[in-house]
């Protein structure tokens, strides 16, 4: 082994299971560990209670048990600044953002690095799965995590291999169960916390309860793109293109999904049949494109991409230009939704990823998605 | 890498000899000082030997003083049980905003069971100011709180003004003095104090006792029920090994008290000397010429206070800033947001540094060399 107790790595800590054995296996193999807690969400309710105490003291609990030293530090500010406010803006103008993507982007692999660095550490590593490698010409790439199941690339497409290069994804080699075991062989008081689920700062709430908060809900119509009205919504903010459950349209035949959004009119377009020919569509165009290693992305290529987490790859054809991504679909695609991101692959090498900002079908921009 | 501490407000190691002085406490005064036995009067003799001391090292007499668990219970006792038992005579409080949370939690309990709460503000130098208690004094007024000397800056607030001030009125003025006990000249009696906050281990005793000075005659009642030890006070069996260790360690205080503050005045001067010398940009909380000689809280323009501790703890140096929240993570100082506004950077790029029985004059030396070092690479 290198001589890795002068390597001076700060793991990300959030007081889960992952992160834990993050930091576990650096200590294993020499390194001079650091566990930081990163607070960017303030929920404090009436007693004074917030789940960051908690995961904050399951943290420290970990890092007790490794024996090395653990901080934590205040993101509300910049997190409020550059994911909230994004989230509330994409709601606004009728897409679905994906805070997470932009939490990795913004803070944890900008803000949080920044600090991690002025700490002295040589690395930042944090529990993700996702794998960082340098390849035969010593360039930086990122690999899926080993687990299919967990890979988390989808969510860390907008790193760039700058960033990359003080990383470690101890955990990206691993299957989740293996994860859990190690926990458990080590007696980590954190080896059977549940994992974390949905947006971190919703948490288990309900989702359009803590939204009403931030923004005004506008009810309006529902409508079939035939301009039949099938009844009303709760304001176009609390639905998803593809999205079936609480529509509230009865009667008989198949089921309804939302295939549209009218802003201006403040429509929902619902349509019938999950397989109804409006949800699915050729091509998007894609925006705030980040390439892991820019100067190897050629104008025009094939690869894989996925349009949400945990989806199957699909195989398209990409056009760079003005950087702006034109992403042709082998094969016609369902509910693609703006705001989300689309994920780029070689095999298991992600190029990297942007966000889907328009639908393309019949070789026009779909007017009410988007 | 040798750690240094310069934590002593937080808490202190034990003075030499303290430890030993309650080992056989622990091993031969094995009775409970309210039983009717020689092993009870044992205990006894040992308690009233060193409640005499302590009351004493205030220039109180033995029957003023109620030992505590510490400075915490001693600032819960004196708010909850002076409001209560002097109710009849009003239901107004004034205290400041620069108080240990101690007290301010207890007055915010306070006013919701109905209580009346003046918080005085505090000048940009960290003081109270007496006019502003003789203001805010009313007919209704019971209690006074405000703090011999504040925990974050070390300033040292008119307290002997505000005793001299409350002499013709019914308020009675509580002080905690947990951080003035051991370098300030307290004589509760001159002073005009009827209330006094002490805590053994900031000055070198054991942790998890503490006293509080209640004078004679004052109206309090018991904020714990029990049996009826401290005279009905504070009921709960004496922890006589704890009390002993906190007689050895006042009386230490007491006798060092002046070479105590000339070393820490002189560390003092090490710190500022050597950030000055190394061309840093800092400045200091609080009236310099009325500051405690073991605190200094310093302002590092450019920084703030979550990477200065941690990098500092990774380099061996223990210091603190304001209170941590729950979560971990270093919330503005109250006590700085009262000098200078809660939007002012200082409220979150300041670090108290505080002396005491751990340091000598080469680790002071070398803590400000490397605390000077970390300022400098992070403003570079």
């Amino acid at each position: 082994m290198t001589d890795n107790k002068n390597i001076r790595v700060v793991v990300g800590m959030s007081g889960g299971v992952d992160s834990s054995v993050a930091a576990l296996l650096l200590k294993e193999q020499g390194y001079d560990v650091v566990g930081i807690f990163m607070k960017n969400w303030d929920d404090t309710d009436e007693f004074g209670v917030c789940t960051a105490t908690e995961d904050f003291d399951d943290v420290v609990r970990v890092c007790n048990q490794l024996d090395i030293p653990y901080y934590s530090v205040n993101f509300e500010k910049q997190y409020w600044d550059k994911v909230f406010t994004y989230f509330l803006d994409e709601y606004k103008a009728g897409r679905t953002p994906n805070p997470d993507v932009m939490c990795n982007k913004e803070i944890k692999f900008k803000a949080f690095l920044d600090h991690a660095l002025s700490l002295g550490a040589d690395y930042l590593a944090t529990g993700h799965y996702a794998q960082v490698v340098r390849n035969e010409d010593g360039k930086i790439q990122m690999l899926r995590g080993a687990d299919d199941n967990k890979d988390q690339t989808y969510f860390l497409n907008q790193l760039s291999s700058d960033v990359l290069e003080k990383v470690m994804f101890p955990l990206g080699h691993l299957p989740k169960p293996e994860v859990r075991k190690i926990a458990a062989d080590y007696g980590l008081v954190t080896a059977t916390k549940k994992d974390s689920t949905g947006i971190c700062f919703i948490g288990e709430r309900n989702f359009k309860s803590f939204l009403s908060e931030y923004l005004p809900a506008q009810p309006g119509k529902m409508m079939t793109l035939d301009g039949i009205e099938k009844g009303t919504h709760d304001g176009l903010m609390y639905y998803t293109i593809g999205q079936r459950q609480g529509l509230g349209i009865g009667g008989s035949g198949d089921p309804w999904f939302v295939v549209g959004k009218n802003l201006k009119d403040n429509y929902l377009y619902v349509a019938q049949g999950y397989h109804n020919e409006y949800l699915y569509s050729e091509a998007l165009v894609a925006t705030d494109l980040n390439w892991v290693q820019p100067d190897q992305i050629e104008d025009t290529f094939t690869c894989t991409a996925k349009f949400r987490y945990r989806q199957k790859d699909s195989e398209v054809t990409v056009n760079v230009k003005d950087n702006k991504a034109y992403v042709v679909f082998k094969d016609s695609q369902r509910a693609i939704t703006p705001g989300q991101a689309v994920v780029f692959y070689q095999g298991d090498v992600c190029l990297g990823g942007g966000t889907i900002d328009e639908i393309i079908k019949d070789n026009k921009a779909l007017q009410y998605v988007g | 890498m040798e750690a240094i501490y310069l934590d002593h407000a937080a808490t202190s190691p034990m003075a030499n000899g303290v430890v030993e002085a309650m080992i056989p406490v622990y091993k031969d005064i094995i009775g409970n000082a309210s039983s009717v036995h020689s092993f009870g009067r044992k205990a006894r003799q040992q308690l009233d030997t060193s409640r005499r001391v302590l009351a004493g090292s205030i220039g109180a007499n033995e029957k003023e003083i109620v030992f505590t668990s510490g400075g915490t219970e001693a600032d819960n006792m004196a708010l909850l049980g002076v409001a209560e038992a002097n109710q009849d005579k009003g239901n107004h409080i004034i205290t400041s905003i620069q108080e240990h949370h101690a007290t301010l939690h207890t007055a915010e309990k306070l006013e919701k069971q109905g209580f009346r709460v003046t918080y005085l503000p505090v000048n940009e130098e960290g003081l109270v100011s007496v006019q502003d208690v003789e203001a805010a004094l009313t007919d209704d007024t019971i209690l006074v709180s405000i703090m011999y000397v504040n925990n974050e800056t070390g300033v040292i607030q008119p307290v002997v003004e505000i005793g001299e001030l409350l002499k013709n009125h019914q308020a009675y003025f509580h002080t905690d003095a947990v951080q003035a006990y051991g370098l300030a000249d307290i004589d509760v009696h001159e002073q005009g104090i009827d209330l006094l906050t002490v805590s053994a281990h900031k000055i070198g005793g054991p942790k998890g006792i503490g006293f509080l000075y209640v004078k004679e005659g004052v109206k309090m009642t018991p904020v714990q029920f029990g049996g009826e030890q401290e005279r009905k006070r504070r009921p709960g069996t004496e922890n006589i090994p704890s009390v002993a260790g906190f007689e050895l360690a006042s009386n230490i205080a007491m006798e060092t008290k002046q070479i105590r503050n000339e070393r820490y005045q002189k560390y003092k001067q090490i710190l500022t000397d050597t950030f000055t010398e190394a061309g840093i940009v800092f400045r200091i909380n609080g009236d310099q010429e009325k500051t405690v000689s073991s605190i200094i809280n310093v302002s590092f323009a450019g920084t703030n206070v979550e990477a200065l501790l941690a990098n500092f703890d990774l380099s061996g140096i223990a210091a603190s800033s304001g209170s941590a929240c729950t979560a971990g993570s270093v919330e503005p100082s109250h006590v700085l947001s009262a000098m200078y506004g809660s939007d002012s950077p200082i409220t979150t790029n300041s670090i108290r540094f505080s002396f005491g029985l751990a340091n000598t004059e080469d680790n002071v030396r070398e803590a400000a060399a490397r605390i000077a070092s970390i300022v400098k690479r992070l403003t570079s």
